[in-house]
């Protein structure tokens, strides 16, 4: 359906310059983050890059652990794909894109271990916390991945504990004591177009992707996320080549937190 | 008595009372309201003699007949092609307005114009329930292959395209680029990919500086300094 725009972008990678003017893997300037947008919440971030704006809000409730984790706390993430954001985005109940938007978020900081769930147990069985994180986007001009989680990253650095007396939560009052953020997983998403890879795709370079790898890794290099998207197959070397850029580029966005 | 209330050249939004009385006439972008003239949306006012009328400075494309315009296909149907011509309304591209080729019953109808393509065109007929009609005979217009659609405000286009063309021409000459300027506000370029920046860098500033005058000259300089570094 975008053959013509795809050996257009083909044509211009080529030549080592994209669409907008950038490098292969330059993200968009600026990327701002900012952190307590949302009052009502325990921990929100709102995280620009470039066009693309996303607003995370992160929510902690009581309630009870799974059976086979009595001891551990949990995570919720869901995403919402506004209409307001991108027209090509439908009301109605999560589609396809959110469901993966949100898995590879809530990915991201599960496998990296960066909350200890251990430590949001309250009584062992019966109570514990539920970390629940809310993606919105506002503006979608591509790259929804990172910013996503991004923000979500800057939203639970901010998170503090309500107020709770044993029984019942008080969402009024904040307590000094923050969520333990033990680690920073960044996700970064690496693009191949024709035989190019390139990071931080705009709507246009999104709707010619070949293929997609969104990698999370945390401040040492260690990888703790993947997830591939499209409809072209990857090699070995794609995938070794796409994750060097990935860590690479987590560095840099790691900066921005 | 009539009376005309806004002042030449100022800046109305919609719902403001430009004139009362029955002696004067609403042009584009305005409308009676029993005695009063009332603005329809927001833009420039111009008074010209008894008439009063508004040169729109924002606001979405609204087709009008003759106007060559740059439509992307988003449907083929049995006997056209349906476009979306950045506007609130869809036109209609029929088989014997879109080539002279005979076209076989029941042939594919992808192998002409398929999904996602641009492709130029004119507005032949809107009707009053805004179904657009539009051809592809006539010059220039055609399918365009390559290059790149970039979206400009449509209220623009005018300014971009310059007296006769004299701007478009300008940044065509100074680019090297081929470009297609829609009066939807659709703009195709096609170029090398330095070239193509900095003609959308060119349109860019045109965008933003078009209510300047002795745009041309400011224009042509920017092309100049660019085209030495």
């Amino acid at each position: 359906m975008h053959q013509e725009l795809r050996e257009h972008i083909i044509k211009l990678l080529n030549t080592g310059i994209r669409l907008d003017g950038r490098k292969l893997t330059e993200y968009r300037k600026p990327i701002e983050v900012e952190q307590g947008v949302v009052k009502t919440a325990e921990g929100s971030a709102r995280v620009k890059i470039g066009e693309t704006d996303v607003m995370v809000g992160v929510k902690l409730e009581v309630g009870e652990p799974y059976p086979d984790t009595p001891d551990e706390g949990t995570i919720i993430v869901g995403a919402e794909l506004l209409p307001l954001s991108n027209p090509d985005f439908e009301l109605g109940p999560p589609g396809i894109q959110a469901i993966e938007l949100a898995r590879v978020v809530d990915r991201g900081i599960r496998e990296s271990k960066a909350l200890d769930f251990r430590k949001l147990c309250i009584t062992p069985k019966e109570k514990i916390w539920m970390v629940i994180i809310d993606i919105c986007p506002i503006n979608d001009a591509g790259n929804l991945f990172d910013a996503s989680s991004l923000a979500a990253l800057a939203a639970l650095k901010n998170a503090a504990y309500p107020k709770f007396d044993g029984e019942k939560v008080d969402y009024k009052e904040k307590t000094s004591k923050k969520l333990d953020l033990e680690k920073t997983p960044i996700a970064v998403t690496v693009i191949k177009i024709g035989d190019k890879f390139i990071v931080d795709p705009d709507i246009e370079e999104e709707k010619a992707v070949d293929a997609r790898l969104t990698v999370s890794s945390i401040e040492d290099g260690t990888l703790c996320a993947m997830q591939k998207g499209g409809d072209y197959p990857l090699t070995t070397e794609d995938i070794d080549k796409m994750l060097d850029i990935g860590i690479e580029k987590a560095k840099e966005l790691r900066k921005h937190l | 008595m009539s009376k005309i209330i806004a002042q030449d050249k100022s800046i109305s939004v919609p719902g403001e009372t430009l004139a009362v009385g029955m002696d004067i006439l609403p042009g584009t972008g305005a409308y009676r309201d029993g005695e009063k003239i009332v603005a329809k949306r927001l833009g420039l006012v111009t008074i010209d003699g008894r008439t009063i009328k508004l040169i729109p400075l924002s606001g979405r494309y609204i087709p009008k007949t003759g106007d060559t315009v740059i439509c992307k296909v988003i449907d083929v149907g049995f006997n056209g092609w349906r476009l979306d011509t950045n506007s609130a309304y869809s036109a209609m591209l029929s088989m014997k307005d879109a080539t002279s080729d005979f076209i076989a019953r029941g042939a594919n109808l992808t192998q002409y114009y398929d999904l996602g393509d641009h492709i130029v065109c004119k507005i032949v007929n809107v009707t009053s329930q805004k179904l657009i009609d539009v051809t592809m005979r006539g010059p220039g217009l055609r399918k365009l292959k390559g290059g790149r659609v970039i979206e400009v405000d449509p209220n623009k286009v005018p300014r971009i395209i310059g007296k006769q063309g004299s701007m478009v021409m300008m940044v065509k000459d100074a680019t090297r680029c081929n470009i297609s300027v829609g009066q939807n506000g659709l703009i195709w370029i096609d170029g090398e990919p330095v070239d193509e920046l900095l003609a959308i860098q060119t349109i860019r500033k045109i965008e933003r500086e078009s209510h300047m005058s002795g745009l041309t000259d400011k224009i042509k300089e920017f092309l100049e300094n660019s085209g030495k570094k």
